[in-house]
């Protein structure tokens, strides 16, 4: 990604444009949504193991560099080498060493959101490496040139016969079938071989156990499986916030995850890994690497109302209940997370500079809230985003940057009408009788009007009706 | 919270958009109570509960204007709110707002007695309306802030379900936000009139004649997409759709 | 990189300690508190890895291998990948030879009622490996490295222990070993995993607490609650997208 802020407003034009993509959005939504109701029919169990699941990840987060201590510890007692990044730089610099030291040419990768957070796949094709993202839809999309569109379901703005053609100009002998079954049953064959013959896996980690020092992964396909356990190294990346204190706070957030997620009880394959190779075992990697990566957590972590974004298991279970998400897709963000979680954790590690603009692509339903299942009050922490967009020399990197005097005075203007009585019956009267013959091409009333009638003012106001009517003021 | 015994005096509070767009249902409002025998009291000086500014990133706009509406209301009289959104502000967000303030207290004590038309005429009034209207097919939008801040969701469909002459259509996405959001329909025009789209489509998908909700940010989005949409349901305010009926207009 | 672990760590102490957090505590009791009674588990399991397509064989102690060997038979499954030095394969072993020749399609005297003829004959036919009646036994005896071509490019099924299963998700709990590697449960198209039909827990938490896992984890273990599965191109359910297309519980019955 470039340095240029990225223009949400007109890339969700272009998306809104697009009526195929639109229609992708909403059935796919509409279906997540329903499945997950299905999952949590009784609100009791919901209720209860939200509470818990919340309560595990405050509890790591209030043990955050204790826990991050030991699960060093714990990992390196297991021989899982830990390696810790402060920048994505740092992280991409980790990953070539390691990969030069292997002699690496052929990387297979599972879902990883932080290397999206790194774009270690640029990284690694710029060294001459090949990458091959491994998850079907992630590998849909590396085909296709793109970013994924959805934390969970990267390639879920295509369709069938858009995948179809994709694979019959990007894969040698591919028959024109828009049929999954088939093209899921081609991607397995291009994609066995290369698990077979990468010197290097790589993979996301969903949880890290501090007590155990063992890296949880979950998915359904196989393919991180395949990343963790047939290569001779496996790197996983994780962001600093994933650890949780016990082998016993796994439960619960596996029970919500996928639920919440894809409306499914549990993934295929929850993956538990504590190690290496052992001596006198047959298989799995003989080097696994930890890099625990930081790029601007630190800083997240550093405000206690801002902390909370940092309780996020990544289910993304928000974009699929957001009303926004839904018309728009993952792309218009144009950042490694779309949705309500991108709304509050990219401006905060990209800054505000760039992605001052993030926090205000949202109607502030709290649908995301609803469904969280930890509990993050993402809408809190979009209001207090747009509150540091405007204010500078606060907690969030590039506070103040979407400063404007001319916005300034108007809200200056507005509360010195609404603090005062009579300033408020001066221009409400006003409002209310000359309002009506403002014209639609006036700013603001003209994207109102764009698919709406003119707010019609009602002439006189509740003040004179209730004064008419006799409705006691004291 | 039916055990809230029933109060003799209520004080109202219409909110700027009713004042400005929708003076007729806020006075629907007060008549209701008034119907229930209630002293409703209507403070002049009242306007706005900030939550534009709130919302804006503008909170020291917002604590001026919220704080002009503090000493409106004393003692321990409920305060009623024609919008989930404004109560949702005075509900939820006042105490934020003026947390570390010198009035902190007394915002946290208003806060605590503010409720949402519909749920107050529920859970403390326990009314019961007896319908005067010819059948007519309606449906319900939900507005956000009414369902996730304020917690209503039941309350003003019971009402609609006491209406004998009245059916009730729910919409297949209820949830589902309208697209308003306050300066978001200015700001993301383009993503807010997909939104509205999607809930004219809906709404007319019910067959209803008229579409009621109790937020007038939503009510503006809504029946003004309507409108220009040559569609034939309309909007109308709950508190207003409630009056007619009830005196058979 | 020891500059970005104690940049990091010296931060995360320092606003910690200036904002202590004070965390809920954690009652477990809304997982604890699922349970199923013994004679419900088994169905319960069977039902939810049903739903997404897993397949169940019922065999004894004694008969197992022999159930096994008519099913490779039926389905034309040519090799079977084993673990030779774990005691489930010294009894495949000793039981493979007594098993009893594969009768004819159709008559599976062990299937339950509505085991296979919920599954229509697999639409996709394996690749490579002999076909017929006598499936071969392959011992995982060395190395990946040493068998990775043999593993991927022929080798049909994979035969593997499991430590029980979950009734809430219905989930099987691997716990690979140096004895049974990892790979069988993942690379061969076909993975069939054995379940004493004892070995049920009613939760994941309820599991790893009786069996103690925190005190010594495997370093790989594991919970496979169905055959490889994707829904990526554009939600539609396809199964065997990298992992084993087909995930065949063989429960044994005591």
């Amino acid at each position: 990604m470039d340095g240029n802020a990225p223009d949400f407003a007109a890339a969700s034009r272009a998306a809104l444009a697009d009526p195929q993509l639109r229609g992708n959005f909403r059935r796919a939504m509409d279906g997540l949504m329903s499945k997950r109701a299905a999952q949590f029919a009784d609100t009791g169990e919901w209720t209860g193991v939200r509470a818990l699941a919340a309560s595990v990840r405050l509890r790591a987060l209030s043990k955050l560099p204790e826990l991050l201590e030991k699960l060093e510890e714990n990992c390196t007692r297991n021989g899982i080498a830990v390696h810790w990044a402060a920048t994505t730089e740092e992280a991409n610099a980790i990953a070539l060493d390691i990969l030069h030291k292997a002699n690496a040419k052929l990387v297979v990768k599972g879902k990883s959101m932080v290397t999206e957070e790194m774009h270690l796949n640029a990284v690694l094709e710029k060294d001459g490496i090949e990458v091959l993202e491994s998850d079907l839809g992630e590998y849909i999309v590396q085909l296709d040139g793109t970013m994924p569109s959805h934390i969970i379901m990267p390639a879920i703005h295509l369709n069938t016969k858009q995948i179809a053609h994709l694979f019959k100009r990007k894969i040698k002998d591919a028959e024109s079938r828009e049929d999954a079954a088939y093209l899921t049953d081609l991607a397995r064959r291009v994609l066995r071989a290369k698990f077979q013959a990468a010197d290097v896996g790589m993979s996301g980690v969903n949880a890290a156990v501090a007590e155990t020092g063992t890296l949880c992964l979950i998915e359904n396909e196989g393919n991180g499986r395949m990343c963790t356990t047939v290569p001779p190294v496996h790197i996983a990346f994780m962001g600093l916030e994933k650890v949780v204190e016990t082998l016993e706070d796994v439960p619960p957030v596996i029970s919500l995850l996928p639920r919440s997620a894809t409306g499914q009880p549990i993934t295929t394959y929850v993956n538990m890994i504590s190690g290496p190779r052992k001596d006198g075992e047959k298989d799995g990697p003989r080097e696994v690497h930890l890099v625990i990566l930081d790029n601007g957590r630190s800083g997240i972590y550093a405000d206690p109302e801002l902390r909370d974004t940092l309780r996020c298991i990544r289910c993304g279970a928000c974009m699929n209940h957001c009303p926004v998400y839904t018309k728009v897709g993952g792309h218009a963000y144009e950042a490694p997370y779309p949705g309500p979680i991108g709304k509050i954790l990219v401006p905060q590690i990209e800054g505000l500079a760039k992605r001052g603009a993030m926090p205000h692509a949202c109607t502030m339903c709290n649908a995301c809230v609803e469904i969280c299942p930890v509990k993050i009050p993402i809408v809190e922490i979009m209001g207090r985003l747009r509150v540091e967009a405007v204010k500078p020399g606060g907690a969030v990197k590039d506070g103040g940057a979407k400063a404007s005097r001319a916005e300034a005075m108007v809200w200056s203007g507005w509360a010195a009408m609404n603090a005062s009585p009579t300033a408020y019956r001066i221009a409400t009267a006003a409002m209310s009788r000359l309002g009506n013959a403002a014209p639609a091409s006036l700013p603001m009333l003209k994207e109102w009007t764009n698919v709406r009638t003119k707010p019609r003012f009602a002439g006189r106001t509740l003040h004179d009706l209730a004064r008419a009517k006799g409705v006691p003021d004291v | 919270m039916s055990a809230t015994p029933k109060p003799t005096r209520v004080y109202y509070f219409g909110t700027c958009l009713v004042d400005l767009f929708f003076p007729d249902a806020g006075m629907a409002g007060i008549e209701l109570l008034q119907s229930q025998g209630l002293t409703v009291v209507f403070p002049q000086g009242q306007s706005c509960c900030g939550q534009p500014a709130y919302n804006s990133g503008y909170r020291a706009d917002a604590l001026k204007v919220a704080r002009a509406q503090l000493d409106l209301f004393p003692g321990d009289d409920p305060i009623v709110v024609p919008s989930g959104s404004c109560a949702g502000m005075m509900k939820k967000h006042w105490p934020d707002l003026f947390h570390g303030e010198p009035d902190e207290a007394k915002a946290v004590q208003v806060a605590g007695r503010v409720w949402e038309l519909t749920q107050f005429l529920v859970h403390v009034l326990d009314v019961q309306f007896t319908d005067k209207g010819e059948p007519v097919r309606v449906t319900w939008h939900a507005s956000c802030h009414a369902q996730r801040e304020m917690g209503v969701v039941e309350e003003p469909k019971s009402l609609l379900r006491q209406l004998a002459n009245v059916e009730l259509v729910e919409l297949k996405r209820e949830k589902e936000c309208c697209g308003f959001g306050g300066t978001f329909a200015v700001r993301h025009p383009e993503i807010s009139a997909a939104m509205v789209g999607d809930k004219v489509a809906d709404i007319e998908g019910t067959g209803a004649a008229r579409v009621v909700s109790g937020d007038c940010g939503c009510l503006l989005n809504i029946t003004g997409a309507l409108e220009a949409g040559a569609k034939a349901a309309r909007g109308q305010h709950i508190a207003q759709f409630l009056k007619e009926r009830i005196h058979g207009r | 990189m020891s500059d970005a672990r104690s940049s990091i760590l010296t931060k995360l102490r320092t606003t910690r300690d200036a904002h202590p957090l004070s965390p809920p505590a954690s009652d477990f009791a809304p997982i604890e508190a699922k349970q199923w009674p013994d004679q419900e588990r088994l169905p319960r399991i069977r039902r939810l890895m049903e739903a997404v397509h897993t397949e169940f064989l019922d065999a004894t102690e004694s008969d197992w291998p022999a159930v096994l060997r008519e099913f490779l038979a039926r389905e034309g499954v040519g090799s079977l990948l084993y673990a030779p030095a774990t005691e489930a394969g010294k009894r495949l072993v000793e039981g493979w030879e007594t098993a009893s020749p594969s009768p004819p399609r159709g008559e599976a005297p062990h299937e339950s009622p509505e085991g296979p003829a919920a599954h229509p004959p697999h639409p996709n036919p394996l690749p490579g490996g002999e076909r017929g009646p006598n499936p071969t036994l392959i011992p995982y005896d060395r190395p990946l490295e040493d068998l990775k071509s043999h593993l991927f490019e022929s080798i049909e099924a994979g035969l593997t222990t499991t430590r029980g299963a979950i009734a809430e998700t219905g989930s099987l709990i691997l716990w690979p070993t140096a004895d049974e590697p990892r790979t069988l449960s993942l690379v061969p198209h076909i993975h069939i995993a054995l379940l004493r039909a004892d070995a049920l827990y009613d939760t994941f938490l309820q599991a790893m607490r009786e069996q103690g896992w925190a005190q010594a984890m495997p370093t790989n273990l594991l919970l496979v609650s169905g055959p490889s599965k994707t829904a990526d191109i554009e939600q539609t359910l396809a199964y065997g997208v990298h992992g084993p297309k087909r995930l065949i519980v063989l429960v044994v019955h005591p």
